[in-house]
């Protein structure tokens, strides 16, 4: 998003081993040869940056720290320049830990199965086709900012019962607090307060007109002694939905049209075998994860026989770990009928993603409708291909040519 | 004679990644959370060795047993 302000500059790394940065632009640019880097040195590493930060570098390593809820703390998901009081209930239940993780988590299991993203299948399918009709007829299109970056976005509020109308309002509130807000707290305090301010209007308004979404359902919800959820515990869900359901979804959706768009091979075999598509999605997610998660060591430990000490926080890189040799072979390569496919974008352990068959759904849903209706584009040599900085990584400026004129 | 299949899923490690379901539909079935559990008794039909092996291998949690009987 070049239209809104940067984040301030760390100094740039010089030595990644020992001083890595999330941050740097080198990171955002290309990060896979960074991570062979640091996997070669040791299963985890350290940098001062950040307070204090690990970063597990191997599947192994990342699988152990995600299943540890004894000495890992989930209270803080993002790694980021301060460590400010944690509020209660801030994004339940990704920031909950064990007892209180379960039932936050099992509240909103059922609304995300398999079945349920079947009933919004056919309402994904026509928010893509109006996103196409609405530059098909150009000849060339920013794919990020036209088209993946409204699919999850549209899709959540949908489900939310929120204005799709508000998409541009949502994208910006997620730029500030997972990008900006890495850096600059006002920023993420900002948007914190806007969500909070929006949401407890819709709130109100669901008071005296109930509805059938979302929203609505987490007001209805009762724990196991009948009693509603406070309120700051229905916000932090919701703000939760918003955050999680954006641009995590425009990310994945972005990076498969950018791998498709450069190429040809790959392209030319989904066209002609579209049932390969959702294997290939499986593997597009393995090779360009986007999400990267935080813990925070709250016990000293011992990680793949690596010490690790508590006060320090955890930069858990999903997609580090889906590019590990040891687990993938040609883990670099994209194999899209890779066949064995136990791949972490999504987490593991008890803070898996409860939207990954929401985003599982999305991404086929896009990839098939937009091969459907242009079968051939590539990338534009005019433009630049532009990547989201820090927690998240996905294509944020995707120029292709649309069309075999080219 | 070929040897007879049973999947197993243990229910303390799936996490409703859900990715059972949907590589071996015939094999898994999801409780109102999305949670696997085996298709009855988990005894694998003819045909649908490969589903089974697919579906063991591709469980981010490794919650998947295939046991040869
Ligand atoms: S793939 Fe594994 S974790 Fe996922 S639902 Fe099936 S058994 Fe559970």
């Amino acid at each position: 998003m070049s239209d809104v302000s940067q984040p301030v500059a760390h100094p740039p790394v010089t030595d990644w081993v020992n001083d890595f940065d999330h941050t740097d632009p080198q990171w955002t640019e290309d990060p896979f040869p960074i991570w062979d880097e640091l996997r070669a040195a040791s299963p985890v590493v350290h940098t001062e940056r950040f307070l204090g930060c690990y970063m597990p570098t191997t599947y192994e390593a990342v699988r152990e720290i995600a299943n540890d809820t004894e000495h890992f703390s989930s209270r803080r998901i993002i790694v980021r320049d301060v460590r400010p009081e944690v509020a209660r209930n801030a994004a339940p239940p990704i920031t909950s830990d064990p007892p209180v993780h379960k039932p936050a988590k099992q509240l909103l299991l059922p609304p995300f199965t398999p079945d349920a993203m079947k009933k919004l299948e056919p309402r994904m399918r026509a928010i893509c086709n109006e996103l196409i009709d609405g530059f098909i007829a150009d000849g060339k299109v920013d794919a990020a900012a036209r088209y993946s970056k409204y699919i999850p976005v549209r899709a959540i509020a949908h489900m939310l019962g929120i204005p799709e109308s508000d998409s541009d309002l949502f994208i910006n509130w997620i730029h500030m607090i997972l990008e900006l807000g890495i850096k600059d707290e006002s920023k993420l305090l900002q948007a914190a307060q806007e969500m909070s301010a929006y949401f407890s209007a819709h709130i109100e308004e669901r008071k005296t007109k109930p509805t059938d979404d979302l929203i609505s359902y987490l007001m209805n919800a009762r724990d196991k002694e009948g009693n509603p959820l406070e309120d700051s515990h229905v916000l932090g869900s919701l703000r939760l939905l918003l955050i999680a359901g954006i641009d995590t979804t425009w990310s994945a959706i972005g990076s498969s049209l950018w791998h498709l768009a450069k190429t040809p091979a790959d392209r030319e075999r989904l066209l002609a075998e579209p049932a390969l598509i959702p294997t290939a999605v499986e593997e597009l997610l393995r090779a360009y994860s986007p999400v990267t998660m935080a813990r925070e060591v709250v016990k000293e430990t011992t990680i793949s026989g690596c010490p690790v000490k508590a006060g320090n926080m955890v930069l858990l890189s999903f997609p580090a770990a889906n590019r590990d040799p040891k687990m993938f072979p040609d883990a670099d390569k994209v194999v899209i009928d890779r066949r064995e496919n136990r791949h972490a974008a999504f987490g593991l352990g008890i803070h898996r993603c409860v939207g990954s068959n929401l985003a599982r759904m999305e991404m086929q849903v896009a990839l098939e409708e937009w091969l459907k209706r242009i079968p051939d584009f590539a990338l534009d040599p005019a433009g630049t291909v532009t990547w989201s900085q820090g927690t998240v990584r996905g294509p944020r400026q995707l120029p292709f040519l649309l069309g075999k004129a080219m | 004679m070929t040897e007879r299949l049973k999947v197993h899923v243990d229910p303390d490690k799936c996490q409703g990644h859900a990715r059972c379901k949907a590589l071996a539909p015939e094999l898994f079935e999801l409780d109102e959370y999305g949670n696997a559990h085996e298709a009855g008794d988990g005894i694998v039909p003819p045909g649908l060795e490969d589903k089974a092996w697919l579906a063991k291998s591709n469980c981010p949690e490794i919650a998947i047993d295939v046991i040869e009987e």
